[in-house]
């Protein structure tokens, strides 16, 4: 498939950046505002199904290299796994970072306030790097099931 | 008959949902609330997470995350199988 017009390129270049922002977010601030891995990736899945729409099939195969997603996926469901079982000293997706019961690093997270508060990046022990590794999946699965039915879809391929 | 069949069964329906709308109870007033007060008590504290659909989410029922997980990883596993490239296939 052939790329759009120049307004629309023009756009993609503008807003993919904000998307990526947008999406991030979501991820790292699943414990604190609604959102996390799943919803994070899935809006940075979109910004790079918009490239790929926006630029046709030739450009989106110098973008991004074909294992690259594949990548991404299995390494994001592998941390989360590995995470889940670094607690399996209590028990398995053990919070074993959250303040007060980890004796290795007993400083790397904050304490939460009790009650209603603005909330602080820097506590919850281990949901944020779960919701970095799921995120990581969800943006390789998603951008892989995109990227390979855009690459080898039938019809008017060249 | 196939229209009439099919507009008292639309009517039916509706009355029943209209039904069951009188009767829901009440927004907010769970019958059981065990373990709504206990995650909303609690959940902060142990989890160190203000969010507290991600403390369960991630934390109370994080096996359920992981099954999540790994319906997506065979989703995609199933995609790239199908929409192999033509040209593997050809050789």
């Amino acid at each position: 498939m052939r790329a759009l017009s120049k307004i629309v390129r023009t756009i993609c270049n503008l807003l993919f950046w904000f998307i990526l922002i947008f999406g991030f977010y979501v991820i790292m601030h699943g414990h604190l505002t609604p959102g996390g891995g799943f919803q994070g990736g899935a809006v940075v899945a979109s910004a790079f199904a918009m490239v790929f729409v926006a630029y046709g099939i030739t450009k989106a195969v110098d973008l991004v290299k074909e294992g690259s997603f594949t990548v991404a996926e299995s390494s994001g469901l592998l941390a989360f796994i590995g995470l889940a079982f670094l607690g399996i000293g209590t028990a398995f997706f053990y919070n074993f970072l959250a303040v007060g019961r980890s004796s290795l690093l007993p400083n790397l997270f904050s304490h939460t306030p009790h009650g209603i508060n603005p909330g602080d990046l820097n506590t919850a022990g281990v949901l944020p790097l779960m919701s970095l590794a799921v995120g990581l999946e969800v943006i390789g699965g998603l951008g892989a099931v995109v990227y390979i039915m855009y690459l080898n879809r039938g019809g008017d391929e060249e | 008959m196939k229209k009439i069949a099919g507009a008292l069964a639309l009517l039916i329906l509706f009355g029943y949902l209209l039904m069951v709308a009188v009767y829901l109870h009440p927004f907010g007033e769970p019958q059981t609330e065990d373990m709504d007060k206990y995650f909303i008590e609690r959940g902060q504290a142990e989890t160190g997470a203000n969010n507290i659909v991600t403390s369960i989410v991630f934390d109370y029922r994080g096996f359920d995350t992981l099954g999540e997980a790994t319906v997506l990883f065979s989703a995609v596993t199933g995609v790239a199988l199908l929409f192999k490239k033509k040209k593997e296939v050809k050789e």
